[in-house]
């Protein structure tokens, strides 16, 4: 790379949350025409250090240099002037306006103050198709297109306010492999426009696929900045996760599991599907057995599992679940039958944020009990007490608020409140995601004590070392399809790989 | 093939002149220049109130308070000039101000302190009802030259009939309204607070000052719509036009604007107001009908307008292009 | 100890309430007087409870409505179509006195009244439509429909049962201050002895995740509504008896704004969760407290619009966070140092 000044600059930078230092002299450097990627794991600070970038939040100590002047921003509008523009992964535009406004509001054309729609839907066909190589038409309402059209209209938008610094917040979240590459595409092309592109992922392989460096925070610290090219992964994920590595190998290992027990089927479906979610798929669950569900996000595997959980509607198929064959309508028929599924979205489908740990424990089974069967409160405190302390749910407080509490927390309340329902089947949909390497261990080791018990578990998980160490079988799903069953002997990482990539 | 967001506002269309040709088939007289310009003669003032609106209920808000504006503003008006004895070339512009000042704070409450649209606005139903009673709480008659010209004068039509001076004014905030809405940056920046208040603002719209002014233009139009009123009714009372922020918000949603916000058509709404005046001239023209079942009609037509609005949306989610 | 009481949900409503009381009996020391007279409680403080029955009423449906999340805009409308239907039922019959007639009559009434609600919960809770847009419906038609009823009139009626519902007496105090407290009890019951109140805060707060915890929100939501229905209506019919007559135009008019008044100023969010059954009771005899202390004073009755403007805005200001934090010039925020990552792409 060639020896030239930095674009953006930032030193020193501190940020408090009432008390609670969120970034603690963080240190970093964007150069223009490279893609710079920001790793770290939940809590590393990377969101607070976008959103101080942003101007959603401001620093407390610190510089911001930009082209070599410095800079305060107290607001997204400042950055948006100083050219920083972020993308984020739930794409913020508005849908209800077209393409093209989308990408133009705040600096349309204008003659006497009258907008001049013809130039700017004129304007806005010709960027998306020279800098995107993107034709579609750009009077249609911006939510007629994809997730992955409307992230490459965010983009357009971006570039079209002349940005210099590009933020991409985990923008390949939510697009599928091929769309995936194309705005990979876009990015180098982009680069090697002179952008300085800041990209946030979760995806090592993304990281090494696009990044020409890598800033790395742990903790709200600054760990350090590497090229990409002279940091191996392994590096890479030991600096992220720093000394809590032992905590991982504590756990045992892919076949170090005892082979699935020979047991009888607790659950078949058979040709169940539901139109633009999931091709209809059969699948057996064993008593006792864990299955893991791999594949890419988006891959539908989410979708099959709210498919035996009732909480979408099946088109086809049917369901046997211990010997009886019945049609499961609602996630309430789903709990009578012995089922309990931990969604992935803990905020908007887990938790309820304004009731107490110990109410947002029993509300399952009090809602299985309906209204008048109550459990009384002595027993709720029981209940509680004793979940609080099996799963070292923190702080303490049966009477917590559950918004108060950290969100691998949460997670245990919600693992309480579907284990007192003492399921058959448990499906856990991401049950590690956003929460911190400890818990994410204890999680792991929880669901192995329970199938030793002889709960079934469907695992889901976009971590496929995390699958593989818990599951007996493996379910890939491809293009929201179930393409491949593995079995225990087959289970390596390499072969789940090739499955997920349909090599 | 018709965009889907102009369904509403064609069916709005088609059940107007449905309405109007099944009135002039009922009744003798009815299919006449004069009954269309009445509707717009008697429903000048509601018509300037539901434009005010559809621009609030765009930006996904809602404003209770135009109702109790326009009596307030008959009520400024009739004290001004009967009482103070001002001329009406000052007294139009201080109601107008005085309508635009009081959204104008409606709005700033709204987005600084972040409470609903709902109770703010509710605060602003009683507080504007409670200042007519403290200037008085009996009727105010106008016996003003110029308001009285302003209500008499009819001007001709080549086609017939004839209007007032009120159709005028409120065919030009009309007209005025459709420019704001679609052709300057706060029109387009209205629609987009409604479609996601949160984008806009990472956007860097200017949201909080689009917010307000949205509610300081509801608050003149309820302003112009009193005056407007003042001009019919020729005095100033407390309980003018009570209930009136029901009949525009019906207007808004049958003339095809989604209450979420965010979708929403000015011409729409001159045809929810229009169906609402065609309704009650067919029930004056039936005389054995009473005129609460304007009311219930109204109340039917909200529903299957609603219940249209989300066929359509769930329909919309289902199908996407590309 | 001072903070855990200025935190206490009830704090500031029974501040307020106290004020407003202090006030009275500061401007006439006779005040809180009450004496007998013929068997009877009289005097202002049971007259505020008095007056104050069918909002209350109104107000406690409306609190677990607004827990769910939810709106009723019909409630004043309600309360129009019941005591005009229960007027006209009594005034058509042969001999008004009858028990029998004003059984029935209270009977239809109610039913109607569960109707409305039950077409409300239909809309919310089966159709999905949003609460605020789908009472707006019954809102518009339903003063039509009252309307329809007495066919444009007052219907008065001459019955002694009938007045007794709401302008009697038991043991000394007036019979409708009996039927707040059983209805408030009612659903003090339903909510804090059996699991509906829990349900209702669960679909209040995150109605998709109660779904997934198998939590029927739809028999929750015609639940609440059928329920605020029921309590319009018999506000209405007290309405009604008290004045021995039904008015199908302003019977009611207003009541909806005054019952959301009183939940707010209770505590309740408008955007559901927790609900606070004490605390809209208490908001209730504030809004009736203001209104007899407006009489008293010797303003004209309808400049209460303007106290109660202020009331409004008092009362979001306080209950608005961010205008705490202006006032107290602190940043503070409810949020744990975790949620802030989770919620970063909000």
């Amino acid at each position: 790379m060639k020896k030239q000044n930095p674009i953006l600059d930032m030193r020193g930078i501190h940020k408090y949350f009432t008390g609670v230092k969120a970034l603690q002299n963080v240190n970093f450097r964007l150069f223009p025409g490279e893609v710079h990627a920001l790793m770290g794991e939940n809590g590393a600070g990377k969101s607070t250090l976008i959103k101080v970038l942003t101007g959603v939040h401001e620093i407390d100590e610190g510089t911001v240099v930009m082209e070599g002047n410095s800079i305060t921003i107290s607001n997204p509008l400042e950055a948006q002037e100083a050219g920083i523009t972020t993308v984020y992964q739930e794409v913020n535009l508005c849908s209800n306006l077209s393409v093209a406004e989308n990408i133009f509001i705040g600096r349309e054309p204008r003659r006497f103050g009258r907008i001049l729609w013809k130039e700017m839907n004129r304007q806005a066909a010709q960027l998306l198709k020279e800098r995107l190589n993107l034709s579609i038409n750009v009077t249609l309402p911006l939510d007629a297109y994809s997730v992955a059209v409307q992230q490459l209209v965010a983009i357009a938008r971006a570039l079209n306010i002349s940005a210099k610094v590009l933020i991409l917040d985990e923008p390949t979240s939510s697009l599928d492999a091929s769309e995936v590459r194309e705005l990979f595409t876009v990015m180098r092309k982009l680069k090697a426009q002179g952008l300085a592109i800041l990209f946030v992922t979760h995806f090592l392989d993304q990281v090494y696929e696009v990044s020409d460096r890598i800033s790395i925070l742990r903790g709200g610290e600054f760990v350090g900045e590497y090229l990409a090219s002279e940091l191996p992964r392994i590096d890479l994920v030991l600096k992220m996760i720093g000394k809590d590595l032992e905590l991982l190998a504590e756990l045992p290992q892919t076949g170090s599991k005892e082979l699935a027990k020979k047991g009888e089927a607790f659950l078949q479906a058979k040709g169940l599907g539901k139109k633009g979610a999931i091709e209809p798929y059969d699948l057996q669950i064993d008593r006792g057995e864990i299955i893991g569900f791999a594949g890419l996000l988006g891959s539908g595997r989410t979708e099959t599992a709210r498919l035996l959980f009732g909480a979408d509607r099946v088109d086809s198929g049917g369901l046997q679940i211990a010997g009886k064959t019945l049609k499961i309508e609602s996630p309430r028929q789903a709990i009578s039958e012995g089922i309990a599924f931990c969604s992935e979205n803990r905020k908007t489908e887990g938790i309820i944020a304004d009731l107490t740990v110990r109410e947002n424990i029993i509300l399952a089974l009090q809602a299985s009990r309906g209204w008048f069967r109550t459990i009384s409160r002595k027993r709720q405190d029981e209940i509680a007490d004793e979940y609080i302390k099996a799963l070292n749910i923190n702080p303490k407080n049966p009477e917590q608020l559950i918004r108060n509490l950290s969100g691998g927390n949460q997670q245990k309340v919600l693992l309480a409140r579907w284990l007192l329902m003492e399921p058959k089947l448990l499906i856990l949909d991401e049950p590690t995601r956003g929460i911190d390497i400890g818990a994410k261990a204890e999680i792991q080791k929880l669901v192995l004590a329970l199938s030793r018990k002889g709960m079934s578990v469907l695992f889901i998980s976009s971590e496929l070392e995390e699958v593989l160490r818990v599951s007996d079988r493996v379910a890939v799903l491809r293009d929201r399809k179930l393409v491949r069953m593995m079995q225990a002997d087959e289970l390596s990482h390499e072969n789940v790989m090739k499955a997920i990539a349909g090599g | 093939m018709v965009k889907r967001q102009y369904l509403p506002i064609l069916v709005t269309v088609a059940l107007f002149i449905l309405v109007f040709l099944a009135g002039s088939f009922r009744y003798t007289g009815f299919f006449s220049m004069q009954v269309l310009t009445n509707l717009l003669i008697d429903n000048a003032f509601l018509l300037i109130v539901a434009v005010g609106m559809t621009f609030v209920i765009v930006s996904g808000g809602i404003d209770l308070s135009v109702g109790s504006m326009v009596a307030l503003t008959t009520m400024l008006s009739a004290t001004l000039i009967e009482q103070l004895g001002w001329p009406p070339s000052l007294v139009i512009p201080c109601v107008l101000l005085f309508g635009a000042l009081f959204g104008l704070g409606m709005g700033a409450i709204i987005h600084y302190f972040n409470i609903q649209p709902f109770i703010v606005t509710l605060a602003g139903m009683f507080l504007a009802r409670g200042l007519c009673y403290v200037i008085s709480i009996n009727t105010i008659t106008i016996d003003n030259a110029f308001y009285k010209d302003m209500a008499m004068t009819k001007i001709q039509l080549p086609g017939g009939g004839f209007i007032s001076i009120s159709v005028i004014i409120a065919l030009a905030v009309v007209l005025l309204a459709i420019y704001l809405a679609h052709y300057t940056r706060f029109g387009r920046n209205t629609y987009a607070i409604g479609g996601s208040e949160q984008s806009s603002l990472l956007m860097g719209l200017p949201v909080a000052r689009t917010k307000m002014l949205v509610y300081a233009f509801s608050g003149f139009c309820s302003a112009l719509g009193g005056v407007v009123f003042t001009f019919y009714m020729l005095s100033g009372y407390g309980l003018h036009a009570v209930g009136l922020e029901l009949d525009a918000i019906a207007a808004v949603v049958i003339g095809g604007t989604l209450l979420t916000g965010g979708v929403g058509y000015v011409a729409g709404t001159v045809f929810g107001v229009l169906i609402q005046g065609v309704i009650q001239t067919i029930i004056n023209f039936e005389g054995t009908l009473s005129s609460w079942w304007t009311r219930i009609v109204i109340g039917i037509l909200l529903f299957v307008f609603i219940l249209l609005q989300r066929i359509i949306n769930v329909r919309a989610s289902k199908s996407r292009a590309v | 100890m001072w903070n855990r009481i200025s935190k206490h949900h009830l704090f500031w409503p029974l501040t307020v309430l106290a004020a407003l009381l202090l006030f009275n009996l500061v401007y006439k020391p006779g005040f809180f007087s009450v004496r007998i007279q013929g068997g009877h409680l009289y005097g202002s403080l049971i007259d505020i409870l008095n007056y104050g029955a069918p909002l209350i009423l109104v107000a406690i449906g409306m609190t677990l409505v607004i827990a769910t999340g939810g709106i009723d805009l019909s409630v004043g409308s309600i309360v129009a179509i019941s005591g005009a239907i229960a007027c006209l039922i009594v005034s058509r019959a042969s001999d008004q006195h009858s028990l029998s007639i004003v059984l029935t009559a209270v009977g239809v009434a109610l039913g109607l009244a569960i109707i409305c609600g039950l077409w409300n919960g239909i809309l919310v809770g089966g159709a999905g439509m949003q609460a605020i847009i789908a009472t707006l419906i019954l809102m518009v038609a339903g003063r039509g429909i009252a309307q329809l009823v007495t066919n444009g009139q007052i219907v008065t009626v001459t019955s002694n049962p009938y007045k007794y519902i709401g302008a009697g007496w038991l043991a000394m105090l007036p019979f409708s201050i009996f039927i707040v407290a059983a209805v408030l009890l009612a659903a003090a019951w339903l909510t804090r002895r059996t699991a509906l109140g829990l349900f209702i805060e669960s679909v209040g707060s995150n109605a998709t995740a109660s779904r997934l915890a198998g939590i029927r929100s739809r028999s929750v939501i015609f639940a609440v509504y059928i329920f605020c229905g029921l309590c319009a209506g018999l506000a209405g019919i007290i309405l009604s008896s008290n004045v021995s007559s039904a008015d199908g135009n302003n019977a009611g008019l207003w009541y909806e704004l005054d019952a959301i008044l009183a939940v707010v100023i209770g505590g309740t969010s408008l955007n559901g969760g927790r609900f606070y059954l004490s605390g809209t009771v208490v908001g209730a005899l504030i809004i009736q407290t203001l209104t007899t202390t407006i009489y008293m004073v010797g303003v004209p009755p309808e400049i209460t619009l303007v106290v109660k403007a202020f009331v409004v805005f008092t009362v979001c200001l306080i209950q608005s966070e961010k205008f705490r934090m202006a006032m107290t010039g602190k940043g503070k925020r409810r949020r744990a140092p975790a949620e802030r990552e989770v919620t970063q792409h909000g």
